[in-house]
């Protein structure tokens, strides 16, 4: 209805129902995600609580150790070997310049525990084991099994997901150490047999920069990822919508926060790895 | 409008399964509201009603699949819904499910599908256990050799023969059946109806069937509830439009209950032409 002016009050009205609207999309997101990390909290919370009260039974914790690391083992081998061999074939012209050849291998096989080996074990875990748990799951919850084992009076967090989850805290750190080695490895035959740097010179400066620390830093950092993917893959599975849809769905989103929350991790402990070390060490920052 | 024979039922025997104004709601959309009923010990009871009504999730109120939103399901005087772990669990052995499509644990074989709940929950020796899963696979009439197969190897009928083997493992005292005829050839709806009827024989238990297949509520069924979808009832109506013995359906006065036994679409068919013609209306004027 046109006033007497001839303005339309609906037209004067609409920016405010836009914004309205807009704050009213926005508090929706917003509970949501609320409710999101809240029902992940109480899954993580339910998962340590039947993980202190009573451990799984062989008969599903040896297949899940199966499923997780026996056959990631081959995946995550080739992963760092190559790994190894790139950073070689990426650093080597710059360290060449300088004239700094030898030290090749300190880069390497300090990239390599500090940060890829276990990074690069928890992505490939996340893919290959995580997406594969999610879809598990969520079909066993499309198709009701979940609600299966439940009625007949088994607890399926007990049964299902802290298997899992021990699985991938427990296992993470050997593939971690899988692929520091391979990619070690790795990077030791390209820079040596390939690119003729001298062995002696690559070790030493090796073993002037690489220290226990290191290595076990990279290792404690990927329990914390494998407690992540397990915690994660595991709830996106018995959160699962329905239908094939839904199963897709979980298995992406799966892999995807794994990933995501594997990078923000990193970032939180190398930030607190590197303070404890230069706690321990306060000279360890001076050029060798 | 219950007959004189539930009634009786009721009044003698105190209910085994009782639902207090138990409402569901999941998110904002509300499936049971204010639901009451009492099913005492050793009836079978047929709950019907159209696809989407709250069927299937009324069931699983009375196990604590599903938590009530408000109210309260009582089984045997306690509410589940309350119970810690450990007691939830001592009390649900004491139910056997079967699900729509079975859910049988497809990693698994039939025999260790049916096995899982003696494992878990008693200390018998394998040889017991290999026995008592050749006894309850005969008794819903598969053959020893099935044992060895997985769940996709099976025919649909067969797949829910050994969910009702695996649900009765446990001996339970109340069977739960959630559309056990649904996506079957008329024979073996017949022979799954039989196996109620033979298991209610055999054991002494109470049941509750979840159908909308009128011939099973029929054959089945001591006592009939039917339920009516929330999005088509008024605010004060209940949703329980129906609560006696199956030989009084026929007869009801309510034309809803007529309707869905004799199976008759009427308003939904003027439904969809109200339907297609808001669309084709909306069509032309977006042209």
């Amino acid at each position: 209805m046109a006033t007497i002016t001839g303005e339309n009050p609906a037209r004067r009205w609409r920016p405010i129902h836009a914004t309205v609207e807009w704050i009213a999309n926005l508090g929706e997101l917003i509970l949501s995600w609320i409710t999101a990390v809240g029902d992940f909290s109480i899954f993580a919370a339910r998962t340590f609580l039947w993980l202190i009260a009573r451990l799984p039974r062989r008969e599903t914790l040896v297949p899940a150790c199966y499923q997780i690391g026996v056959l990631s083992m081959p995946v995550i081998a080739l992963t760092g070997t190559f790994i190894g061999m790139v950073l070689a074939v990426q650093s080597y012209d710059q360290f060449r310049i300088l004239g700094l050849e030898t030290r090749l291998g300190a880069v390497i096989n300090m990239s390599l525990v500090r940060e890829l080996g276990p990074v690069l074990a928890a992505t490939m875990l996340s893919g290959r084991v995580g997406s594969s748990m999610a879809a598990e799951l969520g079909t066993m919850r499309v198709t009701e099994q979940i609600d299966a084992l439940a009625s007949m009076g088994s607890n399926p967090i007990l049964y299902l997901v802290v298997p899992r989850f021990l699985g991938c805290l427990l296992l993470i750190p050997m593939l971690t150490i899988m692929a520091d080695f391979m990619g070690v490895v790795g990077g030791h035959f390209y820079s040596v047999f390939l690119l003729g740097i001298d062995s002696h010179h690559y070790w030493s400066n090796t073993q002037k920069l690489v220290g226990t620390f290191d290595l076990i830093s990279g290792v404690v950092k990927s329990m914390f990822f494998g407690a992540a993917i397990g915690l994660i893959s595991c709830h996106r599975g018995f959160n699962c919508d329905p239908g094939a849809e839904g199963v897709g769905q979980a298995a992406t989103g799966a892999f995807v926060y794994s990933f995501v929350v594997i990078l923000l991790l990193d970032l939180v402990l190398g930030i607190i790895i590197n303070s404890i070390y230069y706690t321990l060490w306060p000279d360890a920052g001076k050029l060798i | 409008m219950a007959s004189d024979r539930t009634t009786a039922a009721e009044e003698h025997d105190d209910a085994l399964i009782e639902a207090r104004g138990v409402s569901v709601s999941f998110g904002r959309q509300q499936v049971l509201r204010d639901i009451n009923f009492r099913i005492p010990k050793g009836q079978t009871l047929a709950i019907i009603g159209e696809s989407g009504c709250g069927k299937t999730v009324l069931m699983k109120t009375i196990i604590a699949l599903v938590k009530p939103t408000h109210g309260t399901m009582l089984f045997d005087g306690k509410s589940l819904a309350r119970l810690s772990e450990r007691k939830l669990t001592e009390q649900r052995i004491r139910f056997g499910f079967l699900f729509q499509m079975a859910a049988l644990f497809d990693s698994m074989t039939v025999a260790e599908n049916v096995a899982f709940p003696l494992k878990q929950h008693t200390r018998k020796d394998e040889a017991e256990i290999r026995q008592i899963v050749l006894d309850r696979l005969g008794e819903v009439g598969l053959p020893a050799s099935v044992r060895t197969k997985k769940p996709a190897e099976l025919s649909g009928g067969m797949r829910k023969r050994v969910g009702l083997a695996r649900a009765l493992a446990l001996n339970p005292e109340v069977m739960l059946y959630d559309e056990p005829t649904t996506g079957l050839d008329p024979i073996m709806s017949d022979v799954i109806n039989e196996l109620i009827i033979r298991t209610r024989q055999r054991y002494p238990v109470t049941s509750i069937v979840v159908t909308h297949d009128m011939h099973t509520a029929r054959k089945v069924a001591d006592r009939v509830v039917m339920l009516y979808p929330l999005s088509r009832l008024d605010d004060n109506e209940s949703q329980i439009v129906f609560d006696d013995v199956p030989e009084q359906i026929d007869s009801a006065p309510d034309p809803r209950v007529t309707q869905f036994v004799r199976g008759e679409a009427r308003e939904r068919l003027m439904e969809l032409r109200e339907n297609q013609l808001a669309r084709e209306d909306a069509a032309t004027s977006n042209t």
